[in-house]
C-alpha cells in the first residue's frame, strides 16, 4: 500500500448543508447509469448533503455527489476522473452521481483538458481525495462505536466493525465525518484491490445526450439574451476600415451593429491568447436566424494590415515578441517558402557523432522530403459563448479547455477582479486543441459589457472554419544512411512549418540515441494566418512522416519493418546514444510486439495490404498496423490494429472508443484534410468542399489492445492519432506501389460526397 | 412575420417568424427544443436531423413555410422516456464522445429502421453518410444500429 500525503486545504472543508433542493433535483438525473429520475426516486432525495472535500458530497441517505473538475470535450473525463474518486472512497459506482464543477481555482488544482494529460494529472490527487474522504468517516465511526478506527473496514460506501457487529452507511456519518480533522497522510489501494478503476463505466451523460438534452453552450438560454455574430475579415491580412450599417440596423430583429476591440493595445499576450483579428464588426440582434441575415447582409470595407510585432509572454516567465506580416497569402506561396527553407541549413537542436561525415561515406542513403497542409479542427459545436457582463461581475458560459490562462485576459480586458469573474465549464461539441484558445470568451464578454446584456455569441459553421487558429503546414526532410551490413548508422532530420516549426519539443525522441551519428534541425517562416494545438500537436505530423520514412529506410535495407524497428530499440536499450533521450525502448518495442501478435503480422490475409507504424508521444506508447484493400481505385481500410501502452487503463471500453476516433480522425485527416489559401482567403468554409471522413471511408473494423501493467495512466486523446497516418501510407505504398510524400493522400483524387 | 401552427412531437406550437426560417431555428430559438444541432446549416453534416412525418429531414434547409400540416418528431419526442431502441442501443454501446452529432445520428438511424428493418453494414453506411461525427464514433454507431434492429424485431 502506497501512503501519499494529503495537500487538500482547510477551506475546501466545508459543511454545506444547503445543497438539497433545486439544483440537486436537477443532477439527480445524472445518477451514473440511471435513467432520468422517475417519480419515486425523486421522494427519496436526500434531505443534506455534507461535503468531505472539493469533490466529495455525501448525503444522509447515502447517495454521493463527485465532481468532475477538467472540462468535458467528449473524451469522457467527467466520468473517468470520478471513478478514480470513486475508487479509494470506496463506494458502489451505482450511488455516484457526478456535477460538472465551474471553473473554481480555489477548490481544483488543474481545470485544464488538453495534451492528453488529465488522466496523468488527476491519479495521485484524486485518488486522494477519495482516501481521505473515506479515512474521516472510518475516524467518524471509531468515534461513534467507541472502537479504534483500525478495526473498521469499508465496502460499497458502508462501515463496518466486525467485533461489535456494528454497521452504518457513509450517509449515516458523512455529517460527523464532515467536522473532523483532516489526515494528514492516508493510504491508497493497491492496484490489484481495485474495483471501479479498470472496470468500463458508462458515459455519466449517457442519457441526456441520446435524449437531447441542453448540454453545450450553444444549447444555453436566459432571459433578455441577445445573440450576436461577428462580421469577420474575409482574408487574413485584412482588417476593418469602415463599417455601413445603415439598412442593417433596420432590418427585423436587429438590435445594434458596432465594431469592437478585443485587446487593448498594450495588452501583453500570452501563449493562449491566439486570436485571428482584434477589432471586429458586431451584429446583435434578437434571434439567430435574423442575425445571420444581417450580417450577410452587412456592408465592410476591409483594407490591408501592416506588419505588425507583438509581445508574448512564452512558457516558463520567458518573453518573446512574434512578427505578423502584412499580405495575402496563398498556398502556393507557402509550398514554394518551404522548398527553399528545406534547402538551407535550420538551426541546430541536437547533434550526436559526425552525421556529415558519415553521410558521404556511407553505402546507402536516402533522402525524403513531406509536406502536409494547415487543418482546421471543425469540431462539430461551432465557436460559441454566453457571457453576461455587469459592472460587478461577469457570468460566462463557454466551451473551453483552458479556463485559467483566459480569465488572465479576462480581467486585463473588463476591469474586472479575478472573483468576479464566473465561469462555467458547458460540455464542449468537441475541442481538439482550438477550444484552448478562449478569444470568444473575451469577444463575448465585451460585446455583452458594451451592451449590458446577455448575450450569446455565435460563429456560423463558416466563421469556425475560416477564423483561423488551425494545425500548421509543415515540411520535413529525412536523411539516413546505411553501412554495409544494412545498419542505420546516420539519421537526419530537419523540419519547419508556417508559422511553427514541428519539431521544437522532439529532437529527442527515438530514433534519436539508437543511432550513433544523428542531427536534428529546424525552421520557421513566419505568417499572419493563426495557429494553434490540434490533436498531438506537432507529433500529428512528425509521427506521421517520420514513420512512413522509417518505412522506406526498412525496405531499403532488406528488412522486415517492425524488426527493423525491433533492433533499433534494443539498440537504445543496450547502448543509448546521448543522455537525453525521452523515451522507453522497452516499453515502446512492447507494442510493437503486442500489434505484431495480435494482428498476426506476418500472416495476413492475401486481399489486404498492411502497414505498420508506431510512435511515443504524450507519455503512451502506440503501434497500430492497417490492413487495405483498393476497391473501385479507392482505398479501403478493411482493419486496424492497436497495441497501446498508457499504464493502468481506467475506464477500458471508453479508452477503446476514444482510441478508435483517434484512429478514424487520423485516417480522415491523412486522405482529405487539408485547409488551402488564396490571398489570404481561406479556400474552404463548410462541409461541402471542407472534406470530412465519413460512416462509409472508416475502417470496417478496429481493435485496440492495452498493454496490461501496473503503471500510471497516461493519456490517450492524442497518442493514438499520428502513427495512424504512417501506417495508412505504408499500406498504401505495398498496394499502389506508390510512396505519398504530401498529404492529404486523397484530396482532389477522387469526387468529394 | 407569418404564423404558423406546428405539431411538434404530438403537439400543436404557434410561432410567429419570417417564413423562410429554417425549422432548425424555429425549434432551437421559438420553442426552446435546443436537442436539434446546428453544425453547418447547409444540409451537410447531419447535426439538424429531425422526421418530416417518418423522414428524416434535415431542419437547417427546411423553411417553416415548407412544414405544412406534416408531424415533425424531435430528439425530445423520439420517445417519453428515452427507451426509443436507437437510445436504449446507443446506451449499450456507449457510443457518444462529445455527444453534439448525436441525436442527428439517431434520429437518421431511427428513420432508417423504419424503412429497413435489418439493414446491411453497406446500408447503414449509405444511410448515414451524411452525418458526420467529428469525434469518429462511426464504428458504435454501426454497431448501435445492428443492436437496434435486433431490439426492434424482438419487441414486434
Ligand atoms: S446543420 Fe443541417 S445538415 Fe448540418
Ligand atoms: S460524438 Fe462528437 S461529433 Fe459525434
Amino acid at each position: 500500500m502506497e501512503s501519499v500525503k494529503t495537500t487538500i486545504n482547510r477551506r475546501s472543508f466545508l459543511k454545506v448543508s444547503a445543497l438539497a433542493g433545486g439544483g440537486m433535483m436537477l443532477s439527480f438525473s445524472w445518477l451514473a447509469g440511471c435513467n432520468p429520475s422517475a417519480p419515486e426516486e425523486v421522494a427519496t432525495l436526500p434531505k443534506e448533503w455534507f461535503e468531505l472535500n472539493s469533490y466529495i458530497k455525501i448525503a444522509d441517505n447515502g447517495l454521493i455527489t463527485l465532481m468532475a473538475p477538467n472540462p468535458e470535450f467528449g473524451s469522457n473525463v467527467k466520468t473517468s476522473l470520478p471513478m478514480m474518486v470513486a475508487e479509494e472512497l470506496d463506494i458502489d459506482w451505482k450511488d455516484v452521481m457526478v456535477e460538472q464543477a465551474d471553473f473554481f481555482p480555489e477548490r481544483y488544482d488543474r481545470q485544464f483538458t488538453g495534451g492528453s494529460l488529465a488522466m496523468q494529472m488527476a491519479w495521485k490527487p484524486l485518488r486522494t481525495a477519495g482516501a481521505t474522504a473515506r479515512h474521516m468517516l472510518i475516524a467518524a465511526a471509531a468515534q461513534a462505536w467507541q472502537v479504534p478506527a483500525g478495526e473498521i473496514t469499508t465496502e460499497n460506501g458502508m462501515l463496518h466493525h466486525k467485533g461489535s457487529s456494528k454497521k452504518a452507511s457513509y450517509g449515516e456519518m458523512a455529517s460527523k465525518a464532515a467536522g473532523l480533522e483532516v489526515p494528514k497522510e492516508v493510504p491508497l489501494k493497491n492496484v490489484k484491490d481495485f474495483k471501479i478503476i479498470g472496470n468500463s463505466k458508462r458515459n455519466v451523460e449517457g442519457v441526456n445526450i441520446v435524449t437531447g438534452k441542453p448540454l453545450f453552450t450553444l444549447d444555453y438560454k436566459r432571459e433578455g439574451m441577445l445573440i450576436a455574430m461577428i462580421a469577420f475579415p474575409p482574408a487574413f491580412g485584412l482588417k476593418v476600415k469602415s463599417v455601413d450599417d445603415g439598412a442593417v440596423k433596420a432590418m427585423p430583429g436587429i438590435k445594434d451593429v458596432f465594431t469592437i476591440k478585443t485587446l487593448a493595445d498594450d495588452y501583453e499576450r500570452n501563449f493562449f491568447d491566439t486570436t485571428s483579428f482584434t477589432e471586429l464588426v458586431v451584429v446583435v440582434g434578437n434571434t439567430t436566424w435574423e442575425v445571420m441575415n444581417a450580417k450577410k447582409a452587412l456592408k465592410v470595407e476591409w483594407e490591408k494590415i501592416a506588419d505588425t510585432t507583438i509581445a508574448l509572454a512564452g512558457r516558463g516567465g520567458s518573453k518573446q515578441t512574434v512578427t505578423i506580416p502584412a499580405g495575402l497569402e496563398s498556398t502556393e506561396g507557402h509550398l514554394a517558402k518551404m522548398a527553399q527553407m528545406a534547402k538551407k541549413p535550420g538551426k541546430e537542436l541536437r547533434k550526436d557523432g559526425d552525421p556529415e561525415g558519415v553521410f558521404k561515406k556511407a553505402t546507402k542513403v536516402i533522402e525524403r522530403t513531406y509536406t502536409a497542409p494547415f487543418l482546421a479542427h471543425n469540431a462539430m459545436e461551432p465557436v460559441n459563448c454566453f457571457a453576461h457582463v455587469t459592472a460587478e461581475k461577469a457570468e460566462i458560459v463557454a466551451p473551453i479547455q483552458a479556463p485559467e490562462i483566459i480569465s488572465q485576459t479576462l480581467v486585463a480586458r473588463l476591469g474586472l477582479p479575478k472573483e468576479k469573474i464566473h465561469i462555467k465549464l458547458a460540455r464542449m461539441g468537441g475541442g481538439f486543441g482550438q477550444r484552448a484558445y478562449g478569444h470568444h470568451l473575451v469577444e463575448a464578454a465585451v460585446i455583452s459589457q458594451k451592451l449590458n446584456a446577455p448575450v450569446k455569441l455565435v460563429y456560423t459553421r463558416e466563421d469556425d472554419m475560416t477564423y483561423g487558429i488551425y494545425r500548421p503546414t509543415y515540411t520535413a526532410t529525412y536523411k539516413a544512411a546505411l553501412d554495409e551490413n544494412n545498419n542505420m548508422i546516420a539519421y537526419q532530420v530537419k523540419a519547419g512549418g508556417i508559422p511553427e516549426s514541428p519539431l521544437g519539443f522532439s529532437q529527442n525522441r527515438f530514433p534519436a540515441g539508437a543511432v550513433d551519428n544523428y542531427l536534428a534541425e529546424e525552421w520557421v517562416i513566419n505568417s499572419n494566418i493563426t495557429i494553434g494545438a490540434f490533436r498531438a500537436p506537432r507529433s500529428n505530423f512528425l509521427g506521421a512522416v517520420e514513420q512512413a520514412f522509417l518505412d522506406e529506410v526498412a525496405q531499403l535495407a532488406g528488412k522486415d519493418p517492425i524488426e527493423f524497428r525491433l533492433e533499433l530499440l534494443e539498440r537504445a536499450k543496450k547502448s543509448p546514444v546521448g543522455k537525453q533521450n525521452d523515451y522507453d525502448p522497452d516499453r515502446y518495442a512492447g507494442v510493437l510486439k503486442l500489434v505484431r501478435d495480435k494482428s498476426n503480422w506476418k500472416g495476413a490475409n492475401k486481399d489486404v495490404h498492411r502497414g505498420v507504424a508506431a510512435y511515443f508521444c504524450h507519455n503512451t506508447y502506440v503501434a497500430e498496423v492497417v490492413d487495405l484493400s483498393i476497391k473501385e481505385n479507392k482505398p479501403v481500410v478493411e482493419k486496424v490494429f492497436a497495441a497501446v501502452d498508457c499504464g493502468i487503463v481506467v475506464n477500458p471500453d471508453a479508452a477503446a472508443n476514444m482510441g478508435e476516433g483517434a484512429i478514424i480522425d487520423g485516417i480522415g485527416n491523412a486522405l482529405y484534410g487539408e485547409m488551402t489559401f488564396k490571398d489570404g482567403v481561406p479556400q474552404k468554409n463548410n462541409f461541402h468542399n471542407y472534406r470530412m471522413i465519413r460512416h462509409s471511408e472508416a475502417p470496417k473494423s478496429i481493435e485496440v489492445h492495452f498493454v496490461k501493467n501496473d503503471k500510471d495512466p497516461t493519456g490517450l486523446g492524442e497518442p493514438l492519432f499520428p502513427p495512424i497516418f504512417a501506417a495508412l501510407a505504408n499500406a498504401i505504398y505495398k498496394a499502389t506501389g506508390k510512396r505519398e510524400y504530401s498529404q492529404p493522400f486523397l484530396q482532389g483524387k477522387g469526387p468529394l460526397v | 412575420m407569418a404564423i404558423f401552427n406546428l405539431n411538434i412531437n404530438g403537439k400543436q406550437s404557434q410561432v410567429d417568424v419570417d417564413p423562410a426560417t429554417p425549422m432548425l431555428w424555429v425549434l432551437r430559438d421559438h420553442l426552446n427544443l435546443v436537442g436539434t444541432k446546428y453544425g453547418c446549416g447547409v444540409a451537410q453534416c447531419g447535426a439538424c436531423t429531425i422526421h418530416l412525418g417518418n423522414v428524416a429531414t434535415r431542419s437547417c434547409m427546411l423553411p417553416v413555410s415548407g412544414v405544412g400540416n406534416q408531424a415533425i418528431t424531435t430528439i425530445e419526442g423520439l420517445s417519453e422516456k428515452g427507451d426509443h431502441p436507437v437510445q436504449k442501443a446507443w446506451l449499450e454501446h456507449d457510443v457518444a464522445q462529445c455527444g453534439y452529432c448525436q441525436a442527428g445520428q439517431i434520429m437518421n438511424a431511427a428513420a432508417l429502421l423504419k424503412s429497413n428493418a435489418s439493414p446491411s453494414d453497406a446500408e447503414i453506411e449509405s444511410a448515414m453518410n451524411g452525418n458526420i461525427c467529428r469525434c469518429a464514433t462511426y464504428l458504435r454507431i454501426k454497431a448501435a444500429i445492428h443492436t437496434a434492429a435486433k431490439l426492434t424485431t424482438t419487441k414486434s
